[in-house]
């Protein structure tokens, strides 16, 4: 299972005990089981915070964040992380990156790799095994990195703008290979992105978040049979709407 | 075989010209133009020099048995001993110290004061309390190269900790890496060893160079650096350039061997030159 339930999360950045930004402003949601919803929104919304309080790395001030009504306290292996910057262990193999989760949780490493293997089959890279990330390209790199935050066999997987740093075909790519592994592994998927068109070929629902302090504007459910065509006219439809109500967020920054 | 020695003696002739031109210039000045062995010994002095210090024979006490060897491998082995001393000591005390200090705000907050108020002192400054505090032995020699190596190793292990980048140790605690001892193990050390190896390999320039003046100051009464004390009251300055030379050899050989069993061991996933 993998609910998460959102409920009345505020933060703020506080320096020299003075509140410097309300990045997040009573945000509650509640997602379900197996659910695939992507957060848009001008920067500085405070979507990739709101992604930070759900994997525990950052804590809410006011609020609380329950996985299968449990409240989150810190990181924890219900919920696995997918970062935008390539966060693999550069001293490690692939395979050895793939393993640090169950070798945590006290797995054999023998068990681990073997494991591991289909993780990485799972995302086409098993003859990559034994090479050094600075060997792999950037669409590699994410791949491993979410075959990594897939062995942890998390509930949710979050996931901060992960293809941001990619070239448009590999993103696209790599797009649908996450569909397949999302429908493949039954798993929550928290993602968030810039991109307009990537939130309307992957999500189930659209979360549209307003300048700072970020709030919910509108949560748009994608009822659009996958996999979706990226330029039918109920695609682009959607996409008009997504982009009217973010360009609304634009104006208030400038 | 000889085929393939004389094309690398080809690849390197500039270097090998280089080499044997300097020697050439000077035994040239020593012989024609200086004309004084005291002033400066010539090659062919040295030479001589050294083929006596490698046929006479010392004594080494290596456990509890007197090794006879000969004399300018005895001296190698009590400097190498003296070194080894210093900068286990180094090491033994300078990673830690370091370690904590780059993860933890509060001991860097202590530390570093104290840190910064004796580094500046020259190492060969401490020679009269390493005298007194532990005496005429390979200990208080060692000691000098500790002060020496420490410093470089504090500072060079404390930037690496300083400087793991936030993604490795976030990504760490994602996949369930959480306490402060694991983290250090399993995310710190790796990210932060090249920049400790090059405190090591710095430390160990800069214990080297104190070795020879920790000698030379009689914190010891063997070692090439004592020798060359010795042999300048002798007047012997073949012998004097003997041990100069020797020392030379020496720190290259331990520098290269460093570097090479660190990039074989270490560095397999770094990308470009190390160091």
């Amino acid at each position: 299972m993998g609910r998460v339930n959102i409920k009345g999360v505020s933060r703020k950045f506080v320096k020299d005990d003075i509140v410097r930004t309300l990045a997040l402003d009573n945000v509650s949601l509640d997602i379900e089981d197996k659910e695939f919803v992507c957060f848009i929104g001008p920067s500085g919304c405070g979507k990739t915070t709101l992604l930070r309080i759900v994997s525990g790395l950052d804590y809410p001030d006011e609020g609380e964040v329950f996985v299968d009504n449990e409240r989150i306290k810190g990181p924890g292996p219900t919920r696995g992380m997918v970062f935008q910057e390539y966060s693999l262990f550069p001293w490690k193999t692939v395979i050895d990156n793939v393993i640090f989760g169950p070798q945590m949780r006290g797995v054999q490493k023998k068990d681990a790799i073997e494991e591991a293997q289909k993780y990485l089959e799972l995302v086409g890279l098993e003859q990559f095994r034994d090479s050094y990330p600075h060997e792999l390209s950037g669409g590699m790199k994410q791949r491993v990195a979410i075959a990594r935050a897939l062995a942890n066999e998390p509930q949710v997987l979050l996931m901060d703008e992960p293809f941001g740093a990619l070239d448009a075909q590999t993103r696209n790519s790599l797009q649908h290979e996450l569909l397949d592994i999302w429908q493949k592994k039954n798993i929550t998927i928290l993602f968030v992105t810039h991109s307009v068109d990537e939130a309307v070929f992957l999500a189930d629902r659209i979360v549209i978040m307003t300048a700072r302090p970020g709030k919910i504007k509108e949560v748009i459910r994608v009822d659009i049979q996958r996999l979706r065509d990226r330029t039918s006219t109920e695609v682009n439809q959607l996409r008009n709407r997504v982009l009217k109500l973010l360009a609304e967020e634009q104006k208030k920054i400038s | 075989m000889v085929r393939g020695s004389f094309q690398r003696l080809k690849n390197n002739s500039v270097e090998l010209l280089s080499v044997v031109s300097a020697l050439i210039i000077w035994q040239v000045t020593a012989v024609y133009i200086v004309q004084n062995k005291f002033f400066l010994p010539s090659f062919t002095d040295v030479a001589e020099a050294f083929i006596i210090t490698i046929s006479r024979q010392g004594v080494f006490p290596f456990l509890s048995m007197n090794l006879e060897l000969p004399v300018l491998l005895v001296d190698t082995l009590y400097s190498l001993m003296h070194f080894s001393i210093g900068l286990a000591a180094a090491l033994a005390i300078g990673i830690p110290v370091g370690m904590l200090m780059g993860w933890f705000r509060s001991v860097e907050r202590v530390f570093d004061p104290l840190i910064e108020i004796v580094r500046p002192i020259p190492p060969l400054a401490w020679i009269p309390f390493a005298i007194i505090w532990i005496g005429l032995n390979p200990f208080g020699a060692g000691f000098v190269i500790f002060i020496g190596a420490l410093f470089p190793i504090i500072i060079n292990t404390f930037t690496g900790f300083k400087s793991v980048p936030r993604i490795y140790v976030e990504a760490a605690k994602v996949l369930g890496c959480n306490t402060d001892r694991e983290l250090m193990r399993r995310v710190a050390i790796p990210s932060a060893l090249p920049s400790i190896a090059a405190g090591v390999r710095i430390a160990m320039g800069v214990g080297w160079m104190c070795l020879v003046a920790a000698e030379m100051f009689g914190v010891s009464r063997n070692g090439l650096g004592f020798k060359i004390w010795h042999n300048y009251y002798l007047h012997h300055m073949d012998f004097v350039l003997v041990y100069m030379l020797v020392l030379g050899f020496l720190g290259l050989l331990i520098d290269r061997l460093l570097r090479s069993y660190l990039e074989d061991k270490f560095f397999k996933w770094r990308t470009g030159v190390v160091m």
